[in-house]
């Protein structure tokens, strides 16, 4: 082969190569970003996870050869799966399926410490204090949706309450007056998120028959504020700002008229 | 009993082959502790890991954190194939071999070997350019990218978790080696393959072929799915088959009715061509 033959065959075959590749990430690029997918307990954060996980299912193994099984109606409850084509979940990465399978949240944590890489860690399973428990995992956060929810309607329900696992911490029960009968109590939960481990008890036992309490990703549903909101209440967050100064510098100059004349300037009114 | 004598590696193959995807299956449906994981990672009595060097090294270029695990398995694996088995993944252990081989066979049986759709001998080198490809695009979009589409991958998870749409993918790769291309996806696309191609291309255990016995009947090279391996050397020169894309499956060796072929060490008897030490 001379050396035009060699270049010619080596341009033809990386051209051809990119273009398979391209095609393969592209599908690859889409197919990673499911950001409704619940993964197990101590996963790293998504962008990281799926880097990370090598798609080995000893997780899911753990899960399904777990000490506390729950069996309904002679059928035994499997959270793990590794997603198929068609799960909407990046292929090969375990999730969980909370209205059929939620996670029962073992003691032990099995699937979190057979995780070879890394991909699932105790470093996301621990409090702030850095002690490891199934009780600190933040898999998701429950979201109730009050249209659906019989609570709502003023029904005594609180399924999801004596669901949970964390009862009385992730989830309580509100009471409020009912005003539309004027002598009966609306008994409402309420989802607590910094105790929520977003296990999927609740969905799970969730009457309706579509769940009106879901759990979704963390990252998914939960808000951020920005910095500048300090609770006056917290004694924690009243730390955060204890050595903040307190100069201000402002882009624009404070304006010496009142709110009156400075939101009406230039105005010209025509009587 | 003589045919079966005469298919040994075949047998053999077929059976390490179905074990280990029967093994998976047990690990995760009842919990047995031989084999657990899938051929992406895998571990071994529960202790010993086992890493597919492709997806570890994509995950590289991903910028995943690497564990102490995956190296140790990497190790282990890089060491049994490069020393001993050369691409004999490919061959022995890989669960897309019986879908290529079925539709190999299919090919036989229906038209013609040579009725390739597709021009078979310049991009006999395409798997090469597309495993560095995969690699940078990994990179790129932030996950082990080829992962995404491995077959086998998505074989394997079929058996032991769950099949979803997988098996249109399976099916496929099945059609376009049976009525596309000759030995297409393993052949020339395989990054995996192409991947074990180059760890396993120094190792030890080696088909050696003697000229003297060769009556040049080509049946060796009508069977063997990488056969730019074997035609420098068959009928031409008494050698070890040096080609790295050989995965020591042991077809040839077993349609040769001249005792032409056999499996022997290379490089512990250099020099010595006369000498062969018939190995397993």
């Amino acid at each position: 082969m001379d050396r035009r033959t060699f270049l010619n065959n080596l341009i033809q075959l990386s051209a051809a190569a990119t273009a398979a590749g391209a095609v393969v990430s592209g599908f690859a690029e889409e197919n990673k970003n499911k950001p409704l997918a619940l993964r197990p307990p101590g996963a790293l954060p998504e962008k990281d996870f799926i880097k990370t996980c090598i798609r080995c299912g000893l997780c899911v193994e753990a899960c399904k050869n777990r000490e506390n099984k729950m069996i309904v109606n002679g059928k035994e409850i499997d959270t793990l799966y590794l997603a198929a084509p068609g799960d909407s979940v990046p292929i090969g990465t375990p999730f969980f399926n909370p209205r059929t399978g939620p996670c029962f949240m073992c003691d032990d944590i099995p699937c979190m410490y057979a995780c070879p890489t890394g991909a699932l860690t105790p470093k996301e399973c621990e409090n702030n204090k850095g002690e490891v428990a199934i009780d600190y995992a933040k898999m998701g956060v429950a979201v109730i949706d009050p249209s659906s929810c019989i609570a709502f309607w003023g029904l005594q329900c609180t399924a999801c309450y004596r669901a949970c696992p964390e009862i009385d911490k992730a989830i309580t029960i509100e009471w409020k007056q009912n005003k539309r009968t004027g002598k009966h109590a609306y008994r409402i939960p309420v989802v607590h998120e910094d105790y929520c481990t977003g296990c999927g008890m609740c969905e799970m036992a969730c009457v309706t028959e579509k769940p009106a309490i879901k759990i979704f990703p963390r990252e998914v549903f939960l808000g951020k504020v920005s910095n500048r909101y300090v609770k006056g209440w917290s004694k924690q967050d009243q730390q955060r700002v204890k050595n903040a100064s307190t100069k201000t510098t402002t882009k624009t100059p404070w304006s010496k008229e009142n709110p009156l004349q400075n939101l009406n300037q230039g105005v010209n009114w025509n009587e | 009993m003589n045919k079966i004598l005469k298919n040994k590696y075949l047998i053999l193959r077929r059976f390490i082959q179905f074990g280990i995807l029967f093994l998976y299956f047990g690990a995760n449906y009842y919990g047995w502790k031989i084999l657990i994981g899938n051929l992406s990672f895998s571990k071994l009595f529960n202790t010993i890991p086992l890493t597919d060097p492709y997806a570890f090294l994509q995950m590289l270029f991903a910028g995943a954190v690497i564990s102490s695990n995956l190296i140790i398995g990497l190790i282990i694996v890089l060491l049994f194939y490069g020393i001993i088995g050369g691409r004999a993944y490919c061959s022995w252990v890989c669960p897309v071999n019986l879908i290529t081989d079925l539709a190999a066979w299919v090919r036989r049986k229906t038209h013609h070997e040579k009725d390739n759709l597709v021009s078979a001998i310049k991009i006999k080198k395409f798997r090469y350019a597309f495993l560095i490809v995969m690699l940078i695009f990994s990179a790129i979009i932030g996950a082990a990218a080829y992962e995404f589409i491995n077959p086998i991958g998505y074989f394997t998870r079929g058996v032991a978790f769950t099949l979803g749409f997988g098996w249109v993918w399976l099916l496929v790769i099945f059609i376009f080696d049976a009525f596309v291309l000759k030995n297409g996806w393993c052949g020339h696309i395989c990054p995996v393959g192409a991947m074990y191609s180059l760890i396993g291309s120094k190792n030890i255990i080696r088909v050696y072929h003697t000229k003297e016995n060769c009556t040049n009947c080509g049946d060796c090279l009508s069977i063997c799915p990488e056969n730019q391996v074997l035609s420098p050397i068959i009928n031409k020169k008494s050698d070890y088959i040096h080609g790295i894309e050989c995965t020591n499956c042991g077809r040839c060796i077993e349609v040769c009715n001249d005792n032409a072929l056999n499996f022997s060490l290379r490089n512990f008897i250099k020099g010595e061509k006369n000498e062969k030490n018939s190995s397993n």
